[in-house]
C-alpha cells in the first residue's frame, strides 16, 4: 500500500499556500441535533476565491456543516453549534453579528428546490431588492436578466418572466434558486447538491458559471458526484460519520489520498 | 439468473394461474364505502332541506305587506285646530294622524264617521303606525293640509294576516280577530284596486314595535352590524398578530405550550360564560353601557379570538418551511420573511377562518342577552354606544310573540340571518379561490 507512504510524506498542507487568509474558517466546529452529535470537531479552511468541494456519504454531515456556515442552523428547532467560525475573522457565532447582513454575505442554494411562488422576476428580484441592491427599474431589470443568463435559465424563461417561479421543472427551479443566491452577490455562495436535478448539458452550465464565479467569489459545493468535485474544485474535503476525514488541494484527494477511508469512498467501496 | 427464469416461463406457458390479490373484496368494501358516503350525504341535505322549507314556507310572507291606497284628506281640523302651525310648529309633530288615516279608509269604504261601531273597526283594519308617514307627508311640506292626495297607508296586521290567507274564516266571528265586515270591506277595497302588497322594506328598516305591521329588523340589522365591525376591527389584528407571534418568533418552551392550551380552551368555553365576562368587565368595571353594540362586540371578540388564532396558526402552520428557509436564505429579516412571503400563503386559510369566526359570532346570541341587548329599542343607533339589538336576539324576541304577523316575521328574520350567513360563507369561497389564484 502506498497509502502510508504518503500520509508520512505530505503531512505538510495539502492546499496550495496563499498570501490570502482563509476567507471563512471552522475551528473546532461540533453540531448537535438536540442530544445527537452531528459534526465531530471539523477544522476547516475555505479559500478566498476558491471552489472548496464537500464530499462523503449519505447523513455524513456535509448539509450540516455548510447550513452552519451561514447559520441557516439557527432556523432547526433543537440545533446547537459549538466551536468558531471566522467569515474574514470576524466570528460569526459572536452576539454582535447580524445574522441578515451574515447571510447577504454568505448566500445559499439549498438541497432541494425551494423556489418562492412568486414570479419567476420576483423569485430573482427579492434579494437586491430587500437589501437595496439595485437603484431603479433598470437597474434590477439588468440584474435579473445577467442572474438567470448565468444561472444557464434565460433562454428557457426570458418571454415567461411573469410566470410563477414553481411552474418550472425541478432542474429549472434549482437554477432559478441559483439565479437568486447569485442575485444578491454575496461574497461566499454555499452550494449544496445544486446539479442532482440537473441533466448532463444543465450541469455543465452550472459547473461553467462555478468556474467563472470563482473569479469574484469564494464557493462551497457539496456534491455526490467525484466527477463534478474534481472538474470544479480547487480543494476537496471528505466528510465520514459527521467528522472530517481529509481535505487537502483536490487533485491531490483523488489521486493521492493520505485516508484508507477517503481512498475507499472515492473509489466507490463506501458510501 | 436464466435457469430460474426458464422453468418460470415453462409454468407460466402450462397454467397461467392468477394470483389472487383479493381485488373482489377490495372494490367491494371501496364500494360499500362509497354507498355509505352517498347515504350519509343525503340524509344531511334532507335535513338542510326540512329547515329551509319549514323557514322559507313560514316566512317568504313577511317580506310583503299590504297596504291600502286611498285618496287621504289631510283636514285642517284634525291636524291644526287652531291654526298655529305659523308659530308653534309642534303641533304638526304631534298632530293626531291616525284619525287622518281612519276617516280616510272610512270615506273609501262609505263608512260615516258618526257610526262609532263601525268606526272601531276601521281603526283595527288601518294601522295607527301610519302616523309616521302622514306626519313626514305634513313636515315636508305643510301646504298639503286642507288638501286630499293619494296616500298608500299600511293595512293593519291582523287585515295583512286576513289578505295573506292566514286567518281561518270557518272559525265563528267572535274567535277570530278578523270580522266579516272587515272581510268584506277587504274585498270591496280590492275589487276597487286599492289593495296593494308590495315589498315590505319595513321589514328592514324599522326597529321595535309594538304592532307587526311597523316592526323590523332596522335595529337589529345595525347592531349587528356595528357589532361585526368591531369584532374584525379587533379580533383580526389581535389574532393575527398573536398567532404569528406565537407561530414564528417565539421559542416552543412549556410557556407557549401552555398558552396553546389555554387557547384551545378558551375556543371550548360557552358563549355565555363570555357574556357573564363582559357584563362583569366591561359593563361593570369599565362602565361601558348596558345594550351597546360595543360591548356586544368586545364580547363577541373576545368569543371569536382563539377561533381566529387557531385557524391563522393552522394556516400558517401549512406554509411549507422551505419558503422560509428560502427567505431566510437570500437574507431576509424574519419580519420580511414573514409579511412577504408567509402571511400571503397564509391569508386564504386566515381569511375563511375569520369569516367562520364571524358567522358564528353573527348568530351568537346568549352573550348579548347577558348584556341587556334584549331590549325594546325603536330608533336605529347612531353610534355603537346607543342601545341595539341583534339579529339572533331580535328572532328570540319575536318568537316569544303570538301575533300571526309575529311569527311570520321570525321566520322572515331567520331568513335574513341565513342570507347573511350565506353571504358571508360565499366571500370566505370567493376570497380563498381569489387569494389562492395568485398562486
Ligand atoms: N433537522 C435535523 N434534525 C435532526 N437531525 C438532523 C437534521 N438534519 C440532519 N440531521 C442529521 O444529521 C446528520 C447529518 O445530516 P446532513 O443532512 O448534514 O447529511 P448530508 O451529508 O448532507 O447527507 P446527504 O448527502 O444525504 O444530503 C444525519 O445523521 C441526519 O440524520
Ligand atoms: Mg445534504
Amino acid at each position: 500500500m502506498s497509502l502510508e507512504t504518503v500520509a508520512t510524506t505530505s503531512a505538510a498542507p495539502v492546499t496550495a499556500p496563499r498570501n490570502a487568509p482563509p476567507k471563512m474558517q471552522g475551528e473546532k466546529v461540533c453540531v448537535f441535533y438536540g442530544a445527537k452529535q452531528a459534526l465531530f470537531d471539523v477544522d476547516l479552511k475555505i479559500e478566498q476565491f476558491s471552489v472548496t468541494s464537500l464530499i462523503g456519504p449519505s447523513g455524513c454531515g456535509k448539509s450540516t456543516f455548510l447550513r452552519s456556515l451561514n447559520r441557516m442552523n439557527d432556523t432547526i428547532d433543537g440545533c446547537r453549534v459549538s466551536g468558531k467560525i471566522t467569515l474574514d475573522k470576524d466570528d460569526i457565532y459572536d452576539p454582535s453579528i447580524d445574522v441578515v447582513e451574515l447571510r447577504a454575505r454568505v448566500g445559499m442554494v439549498f438541497q432541494k428546490p425551494n423556489p418562492f411562488p412568486k414570479s419567476i422576476y420576483e423569485n430573482v428580484a427579492y434579494g437586491p431588492r430587500i437589501h437595496g441592491i439595485a437603484r431603479n427599474k433598470t437597474d434590477m431589470d439588468e440584474i435579473v436578466h445577467s442572474s438567470l443568463r448565468r444561472a444557464g435559465l434565460w433562454n428557457e424563461v426570458k418571454d415567461r418572466l411573469n410566470e410563477p417561479g414553481t411552474g418550472l421543472s425541478g432542474g429549472q427551479q434549482q437554477r432559478l434558486c441559483i439565479a437568486r443566491a447569485i442575485a444578491t452577490r454575496p461574497e461566499v455562495l454555499l452550494m449544496d447538491e445544486p446539479c442532482s436535478a440537473l441533466d448532463p448539458i444543465a450541469t455543465a452550465v452550472i459547473e461553467e458559471l462555478i468556474d467563472e464565479l470563482r473569479e469574484n467569489f469564494t464557493i462551497v459545493i457539496v456534491t455526490h458526484s467525484m466527477q463534478q468535485a474534481a472538474r470544479v474544485s480547487q480543494k476537496t474535503a471528505f466528510f465520514h460519520l459527521g467528522k472530517l476525514i481529509e481535505e487537502g488541494k483536490t487533485e491531490d484527494i483523488f489521486t493521492n489520498p493520505r485516508n484508507k477511508q477517503t481512498q475507499d469512498y472515492i473509489t466507490g467501496r463506501i458510501g | 439468473m436464466t435457469d430460474a427464469a426458464l422453468p418460470h416461463s415453462a409454468v407460466e406457458a402450462d397454467a397461467p394461474a392468477r394470483r389472487d390479490f383479493g381485488l373482489k373484496r377490495r372494490h367491494a368494501a371501496e364500494r360499500r364505502f362509497r354507498l355509505y358516503g352517498i347515504v350519509a350525504i343525503f340524509i344531511g341535505l334532507g335535513f338542510l332541506a326540512i329547515l329551509l322549507v319549514s323557514i322559507v314556507s313560514k316566512g317568504y310572507t313577511a317580506f310583503v305587506q299590504t297596504a291600502i291606497t286611498v285618496p287621504v284628506e289631510f283636514s285642517a281640523d284634525i291636524i291644526d285646530k287652531d291654526n298655529e302651525r305659523a308659530t308653534n310648529p309642534r303641533v304638526l309633530v304631534s298632530a293626531n294622524y291616525p284619525v287622518v288615516a281612519r276617516n280616510a279608509v272610512a270615506k273609501a269604504l262609505g263608512v260615516s264617521p258618526d257610526d262609532k261601531a263601525a268606526m272601531r273597526e276601521v281603526a283595527k283594519f288601518v294601522s295607527d303606525g301610519n302616523r309616521a308617514t302622514l306626519r313626514q307627508i305634513v313636515m315636508e311640506d305643510p301646504s298639503v293640509i286642507g288638501t286630499t292626495r293619494d296616500v298608500t297607508l299600511l293595512a293593519a296586521a291582523d287585515i295583512d294576516s286576513a289578505n295573506k290567507g292566514q286567518i281561518d274564516l270557518a272559525v265563528p266571528q267572535d274567535k277570530r280577530k278578523v270580522s266579516d265586515r272587515q272581510i268584506a270591506w277587504l274585498d270591496q277595497l280590492k275589487a276597487e284596486g286599492a289593495i296593494s302588497t308590495p315589498f315590505n322594506w319595513g321589514l328592514l328598516t324599522f326597529g321595535a314595535s309594538s304592532r307587526p305591521e311597523t316592526s323590523g329588523l332596522g335595529v337589529a340589522l345595525a347592531g349587528s352590524l356595528y357589532m361585526m365591525a368591531i369584532v374584525l376591527l379587533c379580533a383580526l389584528p389581535i389574532g393575527v398578530a398573536a398567532s404569528i407571534y406565537l407561530e414564528e418568533f417565539a421559542k416552543k418552551d412549556r410557556f407557549t405550550d401552555f398558552i396553546e392550551v389555554n387557547i384551545n380552551n378558551l375556543a371550548a368555553v360557552p358563549s355565555i360564560v363570555f357574556g357573564l365576562l363582559g357584563l362583569a368587565v366591561f359593563i361593570n368595571f369599565f362602565g361601558l353601557p348596558r345594550s351597546a353594540p360595543i360591548v356586544g362586540g368586545l364580547v363577541l371578540t373576545l368569543m371569536t379570538l382563539p377561533t381566529i388564532i387557531i385557524a391563522t396558526r393552522a394556516a400558517l402552520r401549512s406554509v411549507p418551511p422551505s419558503i422560509r428557509t428560502a427567505a431566510l436564505g437570500v437574507g431576509a429579516s424574519k419580519m420580511q420573511m414573514v409579511f412577504d412571503h408567509v402571511l400571503p400563503l397564509a391569508t386564504p386559510g386566515i381569511l375563511t377562518g375569520t369569516i367562520i369566526g364571524l358567522a358564528r359570532a353573527l348568530g351568537e346570541t346568549a352573550p348579548l342577552l347577558l348584556i341587556g341587548m334584549v331590549a325594546f329599542v325603536a330608533d336605529a343607533p347612531t353610534s355603537p354606544l346607543s342601545p341595539a339589538t341583534a339579529l339572533p336576539v331580535q328572532i328570540y324576541m319575536w318568537s316569544n310573540e303570538a301575533e300571526r304577523a309575529f311569527v311570520e316575521r321570525t321566520s322572515g328574520a331567520i331568513i335574513v340571518l341565513l342570507a347573511f350567513l350565506a353571504i358571508m360563507n360565499i366571500a370566505a369561497i370567493l376570497l380563498r379561490r381569489h387569494f389562492e389564484r395568485r398562486w
